[in-house]
């Protein structure tokens, strides 16, 4: 079987090349094996089933939170719990699902779209695996002890200071915002730099997909957004809480808006972090299922860094009711706005594609009509928060909590999963069952609308955020009766989709190649990719490398099999500039990170460990870096 | 089949918006200039964006959904990309649409601009009081200032306002950050420690309106509500009149009774009562209890019932509140209840 | 390696249990307040009284010992403790404690009050704030686990050269 990017080169014995191949990128066995691991795919898919366990686990916290909800002074839930319970949901959802998800979802397919054969720095991809593995664990285990906790995923000072929250749980949640900082920034860099230096030759930058681009531009907001919560959460928060410090006690001079500014710095480019790789998959959906390129690809490239740059510019408006100028303010409002545009843009782009384009009706193309409809609408809440006059009235409302689940959920659960049904067989090697997964979409779809659109009644309704009761008397009784209805067909949606993920696997029908004929390289290769994703490192001649074959198909010669080796490129063009030999399978990033999130852990109780944690990080980066004499390494 | 799943969160609004009865605590009932501008600005988004919605859903359907193509249905499995005068054809679509958000969203900048303004023009300081609330867990201290010191009123949880007057909320709060909300009257403004913010309120008819705390404060951020109350000027000024005087020591032997509980009991350790030893001030003034509403900032009516089990046991109404729990014998509650209602 | 992980969780997840626990709602018992005049001696006519026992249920409690670091203020006991620094009255971060700084000593100073100016409270505050008041003293002078302890509070802090400045004299 001769796969589509696979020319008959005469001088060239590719059943040898595909022998070493398989030598040099074969993983060691049993537990020592995996925890060494270095390919992007096992990394990779890591990341995604961890993130979707955490996934599921706040699923359930919020599953909770409806149940004490549905009912006017309800005892389902103490105050504690439901304030642990929110808290722990925002916080799973935020930093241990969406934002690894999307990473990982980036780590797995970007090689393969860009035609090499893994990311530029594998051990420091396996090191932000297990970091990021270390916090969730770091903080679930806070939960089961009773330290979950429970100032908010955004714990706002002084409530979340030392005085006014006691005990280790605000603590446990600050550090753990260290672990998985740690985690996206490691992807970041590496992305980036696979991204703009180990391309296929002729992906020059106006070639490059646009799932790409976005994970590109998400990268470089990582880069820039999470310094500034390590700033709010530990430099600030932990540091008062920890060792007496005054950043933002206002007895002492601190500021408790200081918090506010830091953190939603942090805050809001970190929705767009979440939500700019959804576009990317949004793209990669439709031009595979409407068979024409996406319209307007400068324009789709440009909306995305322009979203990317104006994201950074938008903070203050989670802060409208503190009593800022007016004047200041008013600017916000007008960003919040103008980020409304290169959104439209966008969406603009994908009307017209699927308009001149031939829909197939697929799983994946359901979602991506559930991602227009509900992140659409919640786009267009969003216009009405930016107002400042309308947000006073439903700031910290269930308004707000409407809009940002139909902005997060829409723009960036809704393609998430269609990006999982479109590249299940990918993943896999089998198709998924389309009718299943239909059904997944309207359980999911219907079960969110109605959960979530009777929210925005209940806001203007005058029902706050994160109370855990109400009485019978304030009239919002329906409103969330409903709301938990709808929530109990989300999750029974979700409930399908693993069931779907799992007969699929076991027995759905085999995938080839390229099984829904698309045009990017990551379906140049075998379902699911070997190793070292493609015996011969393709050349890419077009933005659809697998529509536009040349007669004279082009590959790669001259990089090594025998040990694991990939390809430089210039930035611009792709040029081919040199080889770049890759380690191969280490323990040393789980090592590594195993010690340092002992000392991080223990710091959160003890002073002392921070000095431990020196000397672990230093026994652990010099086994990392130690120049280790191997045996495929020796030429 | 998608057109009747998209009915399913119209007919949830319908349900919502027709049977359901006055609401509390609503912003779309606006009793006053600014929630009035609020109210009607909020309409006009509303409907705005759901015609825009309408619009994009309605171009988004058609593009799924129209059935074979004329002359735009290119051999797209040969280039899959169309003709260049199709995409020409196409750019200038998109760019038109674009402009047409530009101008939408700039349309909408301004009409917010505007009303924000129009809203602070409201707020003035002719003819208008100046009402100071300190935001504490879980409740509010409210006080109106006055050059003399003895025309100052301290009371808890309970705002009464004149009809027809601007009320400046001067905030700030004791401990964490709360957040003073009526959405009758106007939007919401945080009290922050160690700052003061400001935000004007004026009720153009009578009535009760509820507020609440809206920014998470805690354990009982839920129970953190407060009442304000408009009254006509006259029916105002007689309810500040009231609250000016401290009252007269009691002269039923059994309220005289309830008095020596109140000031036996750990009681005197939080609250104040006017006229007595009892002066601390980490606690809501009990001054005027018996006159107000509601009980442990809107969670209970003040009635006597409610008000026995919440000294009895504060915890249980409001578990994780700073009140404590005092023991009180049973023969001397009923005394302290009436006392603390005598006081209006 | 697991293993240790495993047994290094189950280990801090135990520890945590007393640090976290939040007693919000107490037992009625905890609420009794004693006599104006704490007995000595358990020999009493007429019946037993409610006995004290000498264990704080609140020790390593995080969560009780915020709450008397709060009650430290609104009961003004800093009017003469100041913030454990003393002025008028003495300093309660020491170790050479007149009357005993175990916790059962300070809770019988707290509710029997003591010559020269510290008042009773003993008939006058439920006994469960009393442990409270007592967990956060120990907390101050490093007696509770470092991990309940709060690190700073959000007063104002006096330095020391202020204090001597306005008392003229250190203590």
């Amino acid at each position: 079987m001769t796969l589509p990017m696979e020319p008959a080169v005469r001088d060239i014995d590719v059943e040898r090349e595909r022998e070493n191949l398989k030598r040099a990128w074969s993983s060691p066995g049993g537990i020592w094996g995996w925890l060494s691991v270095t390919t992007h795919h096992a990394i990779g898919m890591r990341y995604i089933v961890t993130a979707f366990i955490f996934l599921l686990a706040g699923g359930v916290e919020a599953f909770l939170m409806r149940l004490q909800l549905s009912r006017p002074d309800n005892t389902f839930l103490s105050p504690d719990k439901y304030n642990q319970l929110f808290t722990m949901h925002g916080t799973t959802m935020m930093f241990l699902f969406a934002v690894p998800v999307m990473e990982g979802m980036g780590v797995y397919l970007v090689p393969l779209m860009l035609g090499t054969r893994n990311v530029a720095f594998p051990r420091l991809n396996a090191f932000g695996y297990y970091m990021y593995l270390a916090g969730g664990i770091f903080l679930y285990w806070g939960l089961f002890s009773n330290s979950g906790p429970d100032a908010g995923w955004f714990a706002y000072t002084p409530l979340s200071g030392p005085m006014y929250s006691a005990g280790k749980r605000v603590d446990v949640w600050a550090q753990m915002i260290t672990f998985t900082e740690i985690s996206a920034m490691c992807v970041a860099a590496e992305l980036i730099a696979t991204i703009l230096k180990m391309r296929a030759p002729g992906m020059s930058l106006n070639r490059i997909p646009l799932f790409c681009w976005s994970m590109l531009v998400q990268s470089w907001m990582v880069l820039f957004a999470m310094p500034a919560v390590m700033i709010a959460s530990t430099v600030f928060l932990l540091n008062d809480r920890t060792i007496g410090t005054h950043f933002v006690n206002p007895a002492e001079g601190g500021d408790p808006l200081l918090y506010q500014h830091v953190f939603w710095f942090f805050g809001h480019p970190e929705v767009y972090i979440i939500f700019i790789p959804a576009l990317g998959m949004i793209s990669s959906i439709v031009d595979t299922d409407t068979r024409r390129a996406i319209f307007g690809y400068p324009a789709m490239v440009l909306s995305v860094v322009a979203t990317a740059f104006i994201g950074f510019g938008l903070w203050v408006h989670h802060m409208f009711a503190t009593g800022l100028p007016q004047i200041g303010e008013a600017y916000f409002t007008a960003a919040s706005m103008m980020i409304g545009i290169t959104s439209g843009v966008q969406i603009f782009c994908w009307i017209v594609t699927i308009w001149t384009g031939r829909v197939r009706w697929s799983a994946a193309m359901h979602f991506v009509l559930g991602f227009f409809f509900i992140f659409v609408a919640g786009g267009l809440t969003g216009i009405i928060l930016a107002a400042i006059p309308l947000d006073l009235q439903v700031h910290d409302t269930f308004f707000v909590v409407a809009h940002f689940h139909y902005v997060l959920i829409g723009g960036a659960l809704f393609p998430l999963f269609g990006g999982f049904h479109h590249w299940f067989p990918k993943f896999t090697g089998r198709m998924i069952d389309e009718r299943i997964g239909k059904v997944t979409f309207w359980l999911l779809f219907v079960g969110f609308n109605l959960t979530f659109f009777p929210m925005h009644l209940l806001g203007l309704y005058g029902m706050t955020r994160r109370i855990y009761t109400y009485g019978s008397e304030m009239g919002w009784d329906h409103g969330n009766a409903l709301a938990t209805a709808g929530a109990s067909i989300i999750a029974v949606g979700g409930i399908l989709f693993i069931i779907n993920v799992f007969v699929s696997r076991k027995s759905g029908a085999l995938a080839g190649a390229n099984p829904l004929d698309s045009g990017t390289l990551e379906w140049a290769t075998t379902s699911p990719p070997e190793p070292f994703n493609f015996v011969l490192l393709p050349v890419a001649t077009s933005r659809y490398p697998l529509w536009t074959l040349p007669k004279e198909r082009l590959a790669v010669t001259g990089v090594r099999s025998d040990r694991r080796e990939v390809l430089v490129t210039t930035v611009m063009d792709a040029e081919p500039r040199h080889r770049y030999p890759l380690p191969h399978s280490s323990i040393w990033p789980f090592i590594s990170a195993l010690l340092i999130a002992i000392a991080l852990t223990g710091s959160v109780f003890a002073f002392g460990w921070y000095y431990i944690g020196f000397i672990v990080a230093a026994i652990g980066l010099i086994g990392w870096f130690w120049p280790w004499r191997r045996r495929e390494a020796r030429s | 089949m998608i057109r009747r799943a998209a009915l399913i969160p119209a007919i949830a609004a319908l349900a919502l918006l027709s049977g359901c009865g006055a609401k509390v605590q609503s912003a779309m009932d606006p009793a006053g200039p600014e929630a009035g501008r609020i109210a009607g600005l909020m309409w006009f988004f509303i409907i705005l964006v759901s015609v825009i919605f309408v619009v994009v859903m309605a171009c988004v359907l058609y593009a799924l959904f129209r059935g074979p193509r004329g002359i735009e249905q290119e051999p797209l499995e040969r280039t899959h990309a169309p003709s260049t005068a199709t995409e020409e054809k196409l750019t200038r679509n998109v760019t038109a649409a674009t402009v047409a958000t530009v101008v939408i969203l700039f349309g909408l900048l301004v009409a917010s601009v505007v009303t924000g303004r129009a809203i602070s023009s409201l707020g003035t300081a002719k003819n208008g009081i100046t009402v100071e609330v300190t935001g504490n867990q879980w409740w509010w201290y409210v006080r109106y200032p006055n050059d003399i010191a003895q025309w100052t009123v301290v009371t808890a949880n309970e705002i009464h306002i004149p009809v027809g007057r601007p009320v400046q909320i001067r905030g700030t709060s004791n401990d964490v950050i709360h957040s003073f909300w009526v959405p009758n009257l106007n939007g919401k403004i945080d009290l922050i420690p160690s700052r003061v913010t400001e935000r004007w309120i004026q009720a153009d008819r009578p009535g009760r309106f509820r507020g609440q705390c809206a920014e998470f404060c805690g354990l009982q951020h839920a129970h953190m509500a407060l009442w304000v109350i408009a009254d006509p000027p006259d029916k105002f000024q007689a309810w500040m009149n009231a609250q000016l005087q401290a009252p007269q020591p009691p002269g039923d032997p059994e309220l005289q009774r309830g008095q020596q509980v109140f000031l036996n009991h750990a009681c005197v350790y939080c609250h104040t009562i006017g006229g007595t030893s009892a002066m601390a001030s980490v606690g809501p003034d009990l001054t005027h209890f018996g006159s107000r509403s509601t009980i442990a900032a809107g969670t209970l009516p003040n009635t006597k019932g409610n008000l026995g089990g919440w000294i009895t046991d504060p915890q249980n109404v409001k578990p994780g509140n700073h009140m404590a729990v005092v023991d009180i014998k049973a023969d001397e509650l009923q005394p302290l209840i009436d006392y603390l209602e005598s006081l209006k | 390696m697991r293993r240790i992980a495993g047994l290094a969780c189950c280990i801090l997840a135990l520890t945590s249990c007393q640090r976290e626990k939040r007693d919000v709602r107490p037992a009625p018992v905890r609420t009794v307040t004693f006599g104006s005049a704490a007995r000595e001696d358990t020999i009493e006519p007429g019946g037993k009284l409610p006995q004290y026992q000498a264990v704080n249920p609140y020790d390593r409690s995080a969560w009780a010992i915020s709450e008397g670091q709060r009650l430290f203020d609104w009961y003004n006991c800093s009017g003469c403790h100041s913030h454990g620094g003393g002025g008028i009255g003495p300093p309660l971060i020491k170790t050479t404690w007149i009357y005993g700084g175990e916790p059962d000593n300070l809770f019988d100073t707290i509710v029997k009050g003591r010559p020269n100016g510290m008042p009773t409270w003993g008939g006058r505050i439920p006994e469960y704030q009393i442990w409270q008041l007592v967990a956060f003293i120990r907390s101050m002078n490093k007696e509770e686990p470092q991990s309940a302890t709060p690190a700073r509070t959000d007063e104002i802090q006096i330095s020391p050269t202020l204090k001597q400045k306005v008392n003229g004299v250190t203590k």
